[in-house]
């Protein structure tokens, strides 16, 4: 029977063809536009590590001024000093705990053929590669030892390899890295969260670093500040170790924590730190220290832009409009069939199956425009990958989960506009149709 | 004598509420797109407005580049100098310096200033450009009031210097922030100050000069420090003669890669990039809203069409009855033109309510402001036009029915 009515849907679609491609147009017009957006908008909010989100804790104490605070109202600072960061490490109240900041230096590779370029580097403790799930692919992190003794190691990401090394294994090879000598111990395999959720700072859905290099080395070499630094009091003094003494903030941290009484214990750790901390005159505030998993801070700093969501409101709406229309050209289509509908009732048709016809017919309108808005979409994702450059990198793929979305989008409210105007079509006595024939 | 009553609204209603679905369907359909077009074009022009700001400098004959010493033996101070006079030397440039930052750029220094010392007041904040005494010529600034900076005022600051020089220049949205009494010729000579208690004198007042972070409130607070900076890495801003942009930019970037091996010559940028850059999701929003109201006035006007060649078509028998009988031509075409006049009027006042609605929500949200309300008629008016335009063909064709086709059954 389905497709006996199969056949009967194209018969009549093919009768009428302008009205059926206003439809077909209509609908994949307003998935096309919904979908480019709702692809946008799920790229940007989606989880970056699924599988550990709500155990990982960015660490915020509120170390600021006691006049104002860092952010209005009374949020605590965005990262912390140099001080909190090294004590709190080093308390290693935490199943992992990572400290880091962001710098730059320049790389002058081994071979005379490269170039010396200027490298950003994520300065950072071991743990980050296990605790964020970074895959390698040759070599593997630095111990806890490099750390501790500032050992000159680096990590490559895989595109700095290809650039430095030309893509073989560089395990226990040497460059020269801010006018030392450093030693690979491992390259990563390609990894672009997104978004990029352990640092946010200077955009959520910038790349990845060049390299990695153990933390303390930022006092060592005297590594410039990269990404933002705030102070709301003035160091002491004019050396560098000044500058890291004070209480100006460009350095950030996450934990792991995998239970929730882990979580409590660990803010009251963070607590009792911040009371101490006031024992020797620092953090003049009240206390006011956060822990926020990775959700919760991707929704505290804002990933999801608010043209974003804009855009997000008005594709739906235009779909609502594209729908709209739908509703009455199928209106208009199915009443031109009345007296098709009022003969085939007379001579036995049910209600129910041509009820059941129509919704067949609906239904291959609706994923005709749906597999056209598809298409349409992803013009749509191009179009806004070249306008945004960059930044769009990582936000204008359609991933299958987006594919059956917008299928499932266009057959739900293709069919919802056909309901109204197959239930009338259908409500039709056949006697009135009859008469005038 | 024009009578109201030929220009059949009664009958015409009456025949509508006998085809409710089909009215009501259209009225929603422009209520909707009046809403999102109408909002669309708000947040249009407020891109629009926002990109339309003057940074205040030579934009398009400007560039600027870094420079980045790697070698054991590199001697920023000496570099810079020699950089300096290399670049002021080529035919075309107007004039160069360093800089620590680029106006509009998005990367930069803040400070806050404040008329009192002490931690308890609470500054102002402005942009922070260390700069030396070819400040003016090289940004194509305006010296308003007061004094330029002489070679004698600048100094050289180290990384983690702490101190100011002993003079400052501010642009003249700063002076008034600051001092919101006074005319802002005044402020020349006034003592500022900086980091709590540190005090700065005004020595001068540009103009005008945009911070680096086009979406900071406080975009044109600036303040000029004179004095070179010994940092990691350090940029030329360099501005050139119009129409030598494009020769001097590859021709500089040349000429420091090779006037020194250890050093790493990156970041070649014009202002013009810059600005795109800066604006490129502005710019972004203004081609994908263009396209939806474009899209969206499309569908709706064919919606339009094609209910209303439906409805034409069903009633071609009634219209050829209405000409045999001798109505004319014009009375069938005002009848349909006059029929979808009324449902876009229903559409237009919904859409009216529900566009304000949109846009509260926006505003309480989303951070938008408030729509201007001329454009709520001015919508409304487009809609009616986009209206009257989609159902003149329809209507057209029903008015050229032939009143024979009263006589033929079927």
């Amino acid at each position: 029977m389905f497709n006996y009515y199969l056949r009967l849907a194209l018969l009549s679609i093919r009768r009428n063809p302008i009205l059926s491609a206003l439809m077909v147009a209509a609908i994949a017009l307003g998935i096309g536009a919904s979908m480019t957006t709702i692809t946008v908008n799920y790229l940007m909010s989606s989880n970056p590590i699924p599988q550990k989100s709500d155990q990982l804790y960015y660490v915020q104490v509120d170390s600021w001024d006691p006049n104002e605070p860092a952010e209005e109202p009374n949020e605590p600072p965005e990262q912390l000093t140099w001080t909190d960061a090294n004590n709190l490490y080093a308390a290693q109240k935490a199943q992992r705990q990572v400290i880091m900041a962001t710098t730059a230096a320049v790389v002058e590779p081994p071979s005379q053929d490269a170039k010396p370029f200027n490298a950003y580097i994520r300065l950072t403790t071991n743990e980050f590669f296990p605790m964020f799930d970074v895959p390698f692919l040759y070599g593997g992190h630095w111990q806890a030892s490099a750390d501790k003794g500032r050992e000159q190691v680096v990590v490559l990401s895989r595109k700095s390899n290809d650039k430095i090394f030309g893509g073989e294994n560089s395990v226990g090879r040497s460059l020269r890295l801010a006018g030392r000598q450093f030693t690979v111990v491992g390259v990563l395999e390609s990894w672009y969260p997104a978004p990029k959720f352990y640092d946010v700072g200077t955009g959520a859905f910038e790349e990845p670093e060049d390299l990695y290099i153990p933390f303390l080395l930022k006092e060592e070499l005297q590594l410039p500040n990269g990404g933002n630094t705030n102070c709301w009091k003035t160091p002491e003094d004019d050396s560098f170790a000044g500058f890291l003494r004070s209480e100006c903030i460009n350095y950030q941290m996450w934990v792991e924590l995998p239970e929730e009484q882990d979580k409590q214990a660990y803010l009251a750790f963070l607590n009792n730190y911040a009371n101490e901390q006031k024992a020797l005159g620092r953090f003049p505030r009240p206390l006011n220290n956060r822990l926020s998993d990775v959700m919760q801070w991707m929704e505290n700093r804002q990933v999801v832009t608010d043209d974003a969501r804009v855009m997000l409101w008005l594709s739906l709406m235009f779909l609502v409009v594209c729908l709209l229309n739908t509703v009455g050209l199928l209106l208009a289509k199915f009443s031109g069939k009345s007296a098709e509908i009022g003969l085939r009732r007379a001579i036995g048709a049910s209600r129910q199956a041509l009820f059941y016809q129509h919704l067949v017919e609906t239904a291959c309108i609706g994923l005709t425009g749906g597999i056209a808005g598809l298409a349409l979409a992803y013009l749509g994702l191009l179009g806004i990958g070249s306008l945004y450059g960059s930044f769009a990198d990582n936000l204008s793929s359609l991933d299958i989960n987006m594919v059956l979305l917008a299928l499932l989008l266009s057959l739900i409210s293709s069919i919802a506009a056909g309901l109204y105007p197959t239930w009338r079509a259908c409500s039709i006595a056949p006697a009135s149709q009859l008469k005038s024939q | 004598m024009l009578h109201l009553s030929s220009w059949e609204i009664g009958p015409i209603f009456r025949a509508m509420t006998r085809n409710k679905v089909g009215a009501v369907l259209i009225a929603l359909q422009v209520a909707v797109t009046m809403c999102i077009i109408v909002n669309a074009v708000h947040i249009l022009m407020e891109r629009t407005m926002q990109m339309a700001r003057d940074s205040g400098i030579d934009e398009a004959n400007s560039f600027y580049l870094s420079s980045t010493g790697f070698a054991d033996d590199f001697n920023d101070q000496v570099v810079i100098q020699t950089d300096l006079d290399a670049i002021r030397a080529l035919p075309g440039v107007i004039d160069a310096m360093q800089i620590n930052a680029i106006p509009i750029s998005g990367g930069g220094w803040s400070m806050g200033l404040q008329t009192q010392p002490g931690a308890e007041f609470e500054g102002v904040g402005t942009a922070v450009y260390m700069v030396d005494d070819h400040v003016l010529n090289t940004l194509d600034l305006e010296l308003i009031a007061g004094e330029a900076f002489k070679p004698s005022d600048i100094r050289w600051r180290q990384r983690s210097q702490r101190d100011w020089p002993a003079e400052i220049i501010i642009t003249r949205a700063l002076a008034e922030n600051l001092f919101p009494e006074q005319s802002y010729q005044d402020t020349v000579g006034k003592t500022l100050y900086i980091n709590d208690d540190e005090p700065v004198i005004v020595k001068g007042i540009i103009d005008k000069l945009q911070a680096p972070w086009v979406g900071w409130e406080r975009l044109e607070n600036a303040m000029l420090s004179p004095e070179q900076t010994l940092f990691s890495s350090s940029t030329y801003f360099i501005r050139t003669e119009p129409g030598r942009l494009d020769e001097l930019m590859p021709a500089v970037e040349q000429m420091l890669a090779d006037s020194n091996k250890g050093r790493v010559v990156r970041g070649l940028r014009s202002m013009q990039e810059t600005r795109d850059r800066t604006y490129r999701r502005d710019q972004a929003m203004i081609k994908i809203l263009t396209t939806v109201m474009i899209t969206l006035t499309l569908v709706t006007a064919l919606g339009i069409v094609g209910l209303a060649s439906f409805n034409v078509n069903r009633r071609r028998k009634q219209i050829g009855t209405r000409r045999a009988l001798g109505a004319s031509q014009v009375s069938v075409l005002r009848y349909f033109m006059l029929e979808n006049f009324l449902i876009s009027s229903m559409g237009v006042i919904l859409g009216a309510v529900l566009t304000v609605g949109l846009n509260i929500y926006l505003v309480q949200s989303l951070g938008l402001t408030k729509l201007h309300w001329w454009l709520i008629p001015v919508g409304m008016l487009t809609l009616w036009l986009v209206g009257q335009l989609a159902v003149l063909g329809p209507a057209r064709r029903a008015a050229a029915t032939s009143p024979a086709i009263a006589t033929r059954t079927v």
